[in-house]
């Protein structure tokens, strides 16, 4: 549904986006990830065409964002950054004006604006005017907006953000509702919202992919996945090291927290051997009377993937 | 008061009815939109009502205490009454302008409207359409001086009909500018500032002793001189004096028309140059 070709944004001499690809299925939610400032947003007003991109190409359902605008625009809904609202309106006032400018017939407008109002909690604030929100209510209003003509393809930058949690969790649902028959983007930094609503996740930084695939397949690119976290006493920490890197495949301990009474460490192993790691430092805890008191194989972080490659970028 | 209905009311019912038709059943439902969102903000706030009550006491006030319009024995309105107009015009259109896109701009509102599934001229002539109410609104409701002229004597009704549509293309001129500028920055006092200025350099390139004036003080360092030729070129002073003197001319119609059309396609050009 959304297809993004090559595309590349400079401001003056600085590139924002640089040569940037993706594609995104009807039934995917993709979560938009990077460091502030990476060319999310950059990427987000490419694609709804609020942005002409400087080279590259986008399309909506088919339709070419620059040459076929107003057909790729009508398929879509876009929460831009910061929610912006025209705050002299009512929420339903503003409901009704996006309703009619993004299409909706008009003897389906007052259906529409009951559905989005539903969808997004806004009752109790319908007659109200924008100004008078609170943070939540006017995010939710512009969300409401932009589901409004019950789109295609659903552009989303940092939908959550300025939400409690409670909002947060309805907000993640809702977007994993309905990303089972549209085509999602939607942009954050909140790692685990990602794991929470998306089928996708791609890592962005300074306008370049640096990541893309499943949440699980990139948690497992982490560094610490696949190894052993473990926390032993019964002995010194540094003997305890020793038996730990003598058991065969273990390539490294890492060490969190060592004492003369024992340690805590994560243990890795080379890819083969990593089945059995946590049996035979079991077998190691038995053998030498150590007292096990944890003992769990990591799935690996995306926050840590995320770090780890965001800021090798900025080291080098 | 007869007369006031027939050569006045009347004919501003009629410009408004066929406003409305058009715009109701003519007009795309996204300039149609667009226009009543407009205008619902400009009556919700207290812009409208400032401008068109400070236009209607300024205008009267000049009209019978400076403009001598009684003392003058006389029964037309150009010498004391439409003469000025365009003066407060300069002030009140960019008043009246000033937040048509800047607003859009400081709220971050044109990130949605331009994201919209509509051409972005539905967007621009919608808003310059709904300020343009705002001024004829204000005309309109000067009809008491037109009254008190049928009142007293017995004036030629069609002048004062050109009388105000002279007014009304100006104001709409100088709106034009104004929607040009409030594209350009976020800030209403500046696009207020600016238009202010633009309108009256484009009022006073009409101004011809001001120009022979400027002309005799030319020396080799009037680096201005071309804006002050372009500006007496353009200027909208000629074309209000005839229209407002009652000649219905064709070359004014056409001047005012393309005025506004090149004003509204620079700010087209202006938003267009801004998201690039």
């Amino acid at each position: 549904m959304i297809d993004v070709v090559n595309i590349c944004k400079k401001f003056g001499n600085k590139v924002a986006v640089d040569n940037l690809s993706f594609s995104v299925a009807k039934g995917e939610v993709l979560g938009f990830l990077g460091p502030n400032g990476a060319g999310k947003s950059t990427t987000m007003r490419m694609v709804t065409g609020y942005l002409p991109p400087t080279s590259g190409t986008a399309s909506i359902g088919g339709a070419d964002i620059v040459e076929n605008e107003i057909a790729a625009k009508s398929k879509m809904g876009y929460l831009p950054e910061n929610a912006p609202l025209y705050t002299e309106m009512t929420v339903r006032d503003f409901l009704r004006f996006s309703a009619e400018l993004r299409g909706v017939p008009k003897s389906q407008v007052a259906g529409a604006v009951d559905k989005a109002v539903e969808t997004c909690f806004l009752e109790r604030v319908y007659n109200q005017s924008i100004d008078t929100l609170s943070k939540g209510y006017r995010h939710r209003t512009c969300l409401a907006q932009s589901i409004i003509h019950d789109p295609e393809v659903l552009i989303l930058d940092e939908p959550t953000d300025g939400l409690d949690p409670n909002q947060k969790h309805e907000v993640r649902q809702l977007i994993k509702r309905m990303g089972k028959e549209k085509a999602i983007i939607f942009s954050t930094h909140i790692l685990e919202e990602v794991e929470a609503s998306c089928t996708r996740a791609i890592i962005i930084d300074r306008g370049r992919v640096i990541a893309d695939g499943t949440p699980d397949s990139l948690k497992a690119r982490a560094r610490h996945a696949g190894t052993v976290l473990c926390r032993l006493s019964g002995l010194a920490g540094s003997g305890i090291r020793h038996e730990l890197e003598k058991i065969a495949g273990v390539e490294q301990v890492e060490v969190v927290e060592e004492s003369d009474k024992g340690l805590s460490a994560h243990v890795f192993a080379a890819k083969a051997r990593r089945a059995d790691l946590s049996g035979a430092i079991f077998g190691l805890a038995k053998e030498k009377n150590l007292v096990l008191h944890e003992l769990h194989t990591e799935d690996g972080r995306l926050d840590d993937l995320f770090r780890e490659i965001t800021k090798r970028d900025v080291e080098s | 008061m007869f007369e006031t209905f027939v050569s006045f009311l009347i004919p501003a019912l009629v410009v408004a009815a066929i406003f409305v038709v058009l715009l109701l059943f003519v007009a795309p439902r996204e300039l149609r939109t667009i226009c009543f969102r407009e205008l619902r903000s400009y009556f919700f706030s207290p812009i409208a009502y400032v401008c068109v009550v400070i236009f209607l006491i300024i205008s009267n006030v000049i009209t019978f205490w400076f403009g001598g319009a009684l003392e003058r024995g006389e029964a037309e309105l150009y010498g004391s009454y439409f003469q000025y107009i365009p003066w407060y015009l300069i002030v009140i259109a960019p008043a009246v302008g000033m937040r048509l896109w800047s607003e859009e701009h400081r709220l971050g509102t044109i990130e949605l409207l331009l994201t919209m599934p509509i051409a972005p001229w539905h967007a621009i002539l919608g808003k310059f359409l709904a300020a343009s109410v705002v001024i004829f609104a204000m005309l309109v409701l000067s009809f008491p001086v037109v009254i008190t002229m049928n009142y007293l004597g017995d004036p030629d009704n069609g002048v004062i009909l050109a009388g105000f549509t002279a007014c009304l293309l100006t104001g709409l001129c100088f709106l034009a500018v104004t929607s040009v500028i409030s594209a350009v920055t976020r800030s209403q006092v500046v696009a207020l500032l600016v238009s202010i200025v633009l309108c009256l350099a484009l009022w006073l390139g009409g101004l011809n002793p001001l120009v022979e004036l400027l002309d005799t003080m030319r020396g080799p360092g009037l680096v201005f001189w071309p804006a002050v030729k372009l500006l007496s070129s353009i200027s909208v002073m000629p074309h209000f004096n005839e229209l407002a003197k009652g000649v219905l001319g064709f070359r004014d119609i056409v001047f005012f028309a393309s005025f506004i059309a090149f004003c509204l396609f620079t700010t087209a050009m202006v938003i267009r140059l801004k998201r690039a």
